[in-house]
């Protein structure tokens, strides 16, 4: 008997948890969206590419590859001209990679356009397997927290599932170890048609801290490219359930 | 703040002995209960691919020691592990590594596929089991819920598990061969990735052993800026681990309400340094952002309420009978067994080990504020639990006793670094996990020529292997979340 009094206070206790509209969240203290500005560089000054650990930055003109940045902050304090500001913006997928690059006076990404045939099939209802292709771990955590009580994925239709039999998109983390590749292809091939990936993280995207590594086989991604990349190391919750969102054509957050 | 966890040494100055006294003293070592910390082999200078020199950590009386071998290869290799368990995943990983023979060696299975046996994982043939009622089951490497992959064989008879063999290696990514390669300017967002489930145990390891290398020292206030940063992340996956525990055993209540509690402790993380995993908030030599008043606040704020709420669903976890049901003798190590297999970390709080390396060796804020040490009796999936449980209240109360003697702290500026040449560093961490080994060796112009690492699970994956034997195989994804090991950390 105490035991459902005790189970009460615990829902007592819980309260409402979910982020009420995920289009409209505020991550205070995030460190998200860059800010590039205008300023011009100071003559010859190289420094932020220099101190960037994945060689996101290139200069004249000036350009910073959210696929590839790891959000370390080392850019924003070398620079001795504040050309670039990192915000609590959390919007940062693409269709494309391309699309993930910022440039000189940008403040914000393009609106992730929505795909006519997911929004048409999977609109609704979007099941997702995830792989962990060589992921850290930090991606992972961040794709599992889509689905707990706060950021609540499945409210929007969207799931996780066990098996690749039951999904429609393949949720890809990690920079795809060669002692993973075949596995991660048996896992798609396993998927139903119609089927699509989503790389999440700058490891997917781009190999991030692990590009130079010999012990990768990115083979996967020239074979089946990627529906959506979404950025960050690792990404946030809002950032990956929005991409989804947009992907599948939602208006907005509310449901 | 005097610093226990690092040991620099010049290359000529570290002791060194013979192959014969080296073997000697491992054994002599185990038997008067030094507990063993890392066994490893550096590449010779000549000859990158062969064994160069073996060397060995360990901690005797509270204290580091690290001692080595200069390997000549007219010598022959004599296995140490029949005889001293606790090093066989070392003696597996030189092996593989540097194709060192060890004859009589009971089971030289690669511990991660690297190398010349890269994508080669599937020719290795598992350890079988005959007779008429025996099957063997496989699961992964892709698993049903959203964690990293590994591969578990299975030989059972009827429900019950009477072998498991794990196979690792998937995750790997050549984390080793890339760090003395890549410059310490950049080098540290690839510390932090090694296992970013533990992204600050790694960062300040490393931290430590660069400040030793470089001369460079920190404030009292930064390390103990580092040891709330550390505690926090322990918090967060040891709520991580308990609700994952709840949703193994359906306990839905414990599954969401450790969920998002963990969201809060995250985020103040996020709040204090903009990473919900506590990345780039160190660097060596500095903190990367200011520590001021309103931070001070929001911890204290944030865990008075996480410690109000927390013992309300605590109360339930431990009191439900299907939660005991499940947990209580499932997957037991006993403490003779942990010893000798030498597990670390919290699975060896939780089989009675008193194996926390900041209560042995006490450094830094962890001598002025000193932690509980917590262990529980009977190494099961209840006592794994239970550790984290516990564990976790210790952190916040720790936490908050250390904020209070805290005031405002600005954040450090850039600093260069130069490490000393011909030098060695080793550095050990108390993750969440168990201890994060780091080994730095500089050339003649302090440039990186080695860099080895050592997650705490690469030792722990054998314990999660006895754990289940003779357990029912349903049991296994309890075994495998109270154990809550890094493939990653193992694969490197």
């Amino acid at each position: 008997m105490d035991l459902i009094f005790d189970a009460f206070k615990v829902r007592k206790s819980q309260g409402k948890q979910f982020v009420p509209d995920v289009r409209a969240a505020n991550p205070v203290g995030f460190r998200g969206l860059p800010v590039i500005s205008n300023t011009p560089c100071g003559s010859g000054c190289n420094k932020c590419v220099e101190d960037c650990p994945t060689n996101a930055i290139q200069l004249s003109p000036f350009s910073l590859d959210l696929g590839k940045c790891v959000f370390c902050d080392e850019c924003a304090r070398v620079c001795p001209s504040q050309k670039v500001s990192f915000t609590a913006g959390y919007r940062m997928a693409s269709r494309t990679p391309e699309g993930l690059v910022m440039r000189e006076g940008s403040n914000s990404l393009g609106p992730v356009e929505a795909s006519e045939q997911i929004k048409k099939l999977f609109g609704r209802s979007l099941k997702l397997r995830s792989v962990s292709a060589g992921g850290c771990n930090g991606c992972e955590l961040e794709v599992n927290a889509m689905a707990n009580v706060n950021f609540d994925m499945g409210r929007y239709g969207i799931d996780i599932v066990a098996s690749p039999r039951h999904s429609d998109g393949l949720i890809l983390s990690g920079p795809i170890s060669a002692n993973m590749a075949v596995a991660l292809e048996l896992c798609y091939e396993g998927m139903p048609d119609p089927k699509f990936v989503i790389a999440v993280g700058a490891c997917a995207i781009s190999g991030g801290v692990f590009e130079e590594s010999v012990a990768l086989d990115r083979s996967f991604l020239g074979r089946f490219a990627p529906e959506l990349y979404v950025a960050g190391c690792p990404p946030h919750p809002l950032s990956i359930v929005n991409g989804i969102l947009d992907l599948m054509g939602h208006a907005d957050g509310r449901w | 703040m005097s610093i226990t966890n690092v040991l620099l040494a010049n290359k000529s100055d570290l002791e060194t002995l013979s192959y014969d006294a080296f073997r000697t003293r491992i054994k002599s070592d185990t038997v008067a209960g030094n507990r063993l910390v890392s066994f490893f082999a550096t590449p010779s200078p000549s000859a990158p691919d062969q064994v160069g020199e073996l060397h060995c950590v360990s901690i005797k009386s509270g204290r580091l020691c690290h001692f080595r071998s200069i390997w000549s290869s007219g010598v022959k290799y004599q296995q140490l592990t029949s005889e001293v368990h606790a090093i066989h995943c070392f003696e597996r990983e030189v092996h593989e590594q540097f194709g060192l023979e060890m004859p009589g060696h009971p089971w030289l299975k690669p511990i991660r596929f690297e190398g010349k046996a890269l994508k080669r994982m599937n020719d290795y043939p598992f350890y079988k089991l005959e007779g008429k009622e025996v099957h063997e089951v496989g699961v992964g490497p892709i698993h049903a819920g959203v964690i990293e992959p590994g591969h578990f064989r299975f030989m059972c008879f009827g429900e019950t598990v009477e072998h498991l063999e794990i196979h690792l290696g998937y995750q790997h990514r050549g984390v080793e061969a890339m760090l003395p390669k890549t410059s310490l300017r950049k080098i540290s967002p690839l510390i932090e990735s090694i296992a970013g489930d533990t992204a600050v145990g790694y960062a300040l390891g490393f931290c430590r052993a660069m400040e030793a290398l470089c001369g460079l020292t920190v404030a009292d206030e930064v390390e103990s800026i580092r040891g709330i940063a550390s505690e926090l992340e322990r918090i967060a996956m040891h709520l991580v681990g308990l609700g994952g525990l709840a949703t193994d055993v359906a306990f839905l209540p414990g599954s969401s309400t450790y969920g998002r509690i963990r969201t809060a402790i995250i985020n103040l993380s996020m709040r204090l340094c903009g990473s919900r995993f506590g990345r780039s908030w160190f660097r060596p030599g500095e903190l990367r952002f200011p520590f001021l008043q309103s931070h001070r606040d929001d911890i204290r704020k944030t865990l008075g309420q996480v410690q109000k709420d927390i013992s309300i669903i605590n109360k339930l976890f431990q009191e439900s009978k299907t939660v005991q049901h499940r947990l209580k003798t499932t997957g037991a190590v006993p403490a003779k067994l942990a010893e000798e297999i030498g597990l670390v970390g919290m699975a060896a709080r939780a089989s009675h080990l008193n194996r926390d390396l900041r209560t042995e060796l006490k450094s830094g804020v962890y001598a002025k504020f000193p932690i509980d040490l917590i262990t529980e009796p009977d190494g099961d999936c209840w006592s794994r639990g239970m550790v984290r449980l516990r564990e976790i209240d210790v952190s916040i109360e720790w936490i908050l006793k250390v904020c209070e003697s805290l005031g405002d702290v600005e954040a450090g500026s850039r600093v260069d670094y130069s490490p000393r040449p011909n030098s060695r560093v080793v550095s050990v961490e108390e993750g969440w996990r168990g201890e994060v080994f780091h080994y730095l060796e500089t050339g003649d112009m302090g440039q990186l020529t080695r860099y080895k690492v050592q997650d705490p699970s690469i030792r722990n994956w054998f314990g999660l292997a006895q754990a289940v034997k003779s357990n029912a195989i349903y049991d296994f994804p309890i075994c495998n979340k109270s154990f809550d090991l890094s493939y990653c950390g193992n694969d490197l």
